[in-house]
């Protein structure tokens, strides 16, 4: 349930998302999932890869400033209320989400959700106790 | 043409170089005996005060510099008991460390003499009304002009600096003749002066007396267009003791030295040898009737020529250029001494690891901005939230803030943009066009 997620700083300016996905994609590795916060001066590209390993080699290689995170990878129902009920959920057991960006893969009738929790572990653990299953997106 | 000290100001050269090396070999006779560096740099390089009979003998002397005051903080260069001392002043250091300077009560008189003299040099007399728009404080700026005109017998309105739209109401009401302020700041008080719709006709001023930063003579011709007054330049730095070291007189042709109190040389900065007139160097001066802190050929970075010529105001005080520079990596902004080296320390007070940084210095709407391009570490980002890094950011304008006195703005960069020279490292881009 817990994956690895890729944390880039990026500088707001023209073409630089361009450039450091072409890197990604330079070294045949797939995109999963992704978000960017941005503020007026730089932003965060996170994502989530099929090989967190060799992206964040690349990446700090060309000279980026990388991170790597343990984030949980949450499969809900691809319906209504689906991320609502997992969210209410992890409320009422007092976790705070920090930030969540959401996915949708091609051949299931599930989504998943990417969640950045403090306590991940504990929070891992409370969650498979009740019935919620991971999503394990490098291994499609 | 008016003088405040007409004897001293118009002496012949003989008899200036009798006063100076009267004076001279006084001060150095005493700091042998106070000052325990001094004698230490005197003994090192076998100079005893009995050496010392005349002006054309100060090269002997050792240099004084800026790291000497530093290890010596607070006092240590000091001449007199403490108990003789009535006035402290201090300004910013290289490592964040301030310096500190002192004054015994004919140290306050004899600067206030300076300033008056400088203020009489331009026009100024006890019925002028004098607005003093440098800042009040530690920085010798605002003190320094007060006392000064006080002494004159003008009017003194101590307005200090910022709340603009304040100044200029007080130089409208009150009939203000003189100003006397940052020549930058006099720049954004005609930009606001123009929005406030206040005509010019409603002004009585008619001079401005302007230091503390580099300008040049194209500022000169905007502040004179903008306010419809005569600007003129008046030159000092605390070590020394303040405003008033040198000034502009009507004639506007190179800043005066009040050489009866600080004797100016210029070096070569490299090999260290006195240079002739007319030749541009490093501007050295010594205290020759300081009590508590007479520093001794110390080496102010600052980069101008002196010339003995005549001037035609009729003053024979040896003359300044407009300082055209500094021989090492001082930056003036908003009035305010900065050296990169105190920028790098409070970045490496946040790090594991000292960062690349670049200051990128501008003037916008006349006023000096300075942003710090920092380039993001592995260990800054180790947690990759937004707000985390924007906590960062708020730590380091604020440390900046406190240690400097100058807002700054905090750019995050990724790692590896900031130009990398070989040797040493390219650390400042200064936009703003002094032409």
């Amino acid at each position: 349930m817990i994956i690895k997620q890729i944390s880039v700083f990026v500088e707001n300016r023209p073409g630089r998302l361009a450039e450091i996905t072409a890197m990604i994609a330079g070294c045949g590795v797939n995109i999963r999932a992704l978000s960017i916060a941005d503020t007026s001066h730089f932003g965060i590209m996170r994502c989530i890869v099929d090989k967190p390993e060799v992206t964040e080699a690349v990446l700090r290689n060309a000279g980026l400033t990388v991170a790597i995170t343990d984030v949980i990878g949450l499969r809900i129902p691809d319906c209504p209320g689906g991320l609502a009920e997992a969210l209410k959920f992890l409320a009422d057991k007092g976790f705070t989400v920090e930030y969540a960006y959401a996915f949708i893969e091609k051949t299931e009738n599930d989504a998943y959700v990417v969640l950045r929790i403090d306590d991940a572990e504990r929070a891992v653990k409370v969650l498979k106790a009740n019935g919620y299953k991971g999503a394990e997106p490098s291994k499609q | 043409m008016q003088y405040y000290n007409k004897m001293l100001e118009t002496a012949p050269r003989h008899e200036m170089k009798a006063l100076q090396s009267y004076n001279l070999s006084r001060t150095v006779r005493r700091i042998y005996e106070n000052v325990p560096l001094y004698r230490r740099r005197m003994d090192e390089a076998g100079v005893k005060p009995e050496h010392i009979k005349s002006i054309d003998d100060l090269h002997l002397l050792p240099f004084t510099v800026k790291q000497d005051l530093r290890d010596t903080y607070p006092y240590g260069l000091f001449a007199v008991p403490m108990d003789q001392v009535v006035r402290l002043h201090a300004s910013s250091g290289t490592t964040g460390k301030q310096i500190v300077v002192g004054y015994t009560e004919n140290d306050i008189k004899m600067w206030a003499q300076c300033v008056a003299r400088s203020l009489c040099a331009i026009g100024a007399t006890k019925k002028d009304f004098i607005q003093i728009s440098y800042g009040y404080g530690l920085f010798t700026g605002g003190l320094g002009l007060h006392y000064g005109a006080e002494l004159l017998g003008a009017a003194v309105i101590p307005t200090s600096t910022g709340n603009t739209a304040r100044q200029i109401q007080i130089l409208r009401d009150f009939g203000s003749t003189i100003i006397c302020s940052t020549p930058s700041y006099a720049l954004y008080i005609i930009d606001c002066l123009k929005e406030s719709g206040i005509p010019l006709s409603e002004l009585k001023l008619r001079a401005g007396f302007f230091g503390a930063e580099p300008w040049t003579d194209n500022m000169r011709k905007q502040i004179e267009a903008g306010l419809n007054i005569k600007a003129y330049d008046i030159y000092g730095l605390s070590e020394i003791t303040g405003p008033g070291v040198s000034f502009d007189c009507e004639c506007q042709n190179g800043l005066h030295v009040n050489e009866d109190h600080f004797v100016p040389e210029i070096i070569n900065p490299d090999t260290l040898e006195v240079l002739p007139d007319g030749e541009k160097g490093e501007l050295v001066f010594t205290c020759i009737t300081k009590e508590a802190f007479p520093l001794i050929r110390y080496r102010t970075r600052d980069i101008a020529s002196i010339t003995h010529e005549p001037c035609s105001c009729g003053r024979t005080l040896v003359r300044m250029s407009k300082p055209q520079g500094r021989s090492d990596d001082m930056l003036i902004i908003r009035g305010v001494n900065v050296f990169p080296s105190q920028i790098e320390s409070v970045l490496l007070g946040i790090g594991e690891t000292s960062p690349h940084y670049m200051l990128i210095v501008d003037r916008v709407n006349n006023t000096d901005t300075l942003e710090i391009q920092v380039e993001l570490s592995r260990e800054m980002f180790s947690s990759d939230s937004v707000k985390h890094l924007q906590e960062l950011e708020a730590s380091i304008r604020s440390k900046i803030d406190s240690t400097l006195g100058i807002s700054a703005k905090v750019t995050f960069v990724e790692p590896k943009t900031l130009a990398r020279t070989e040797g040493k490292a390219k650390r400042v881009i200064d936009k703003r066009v002094l032409i």
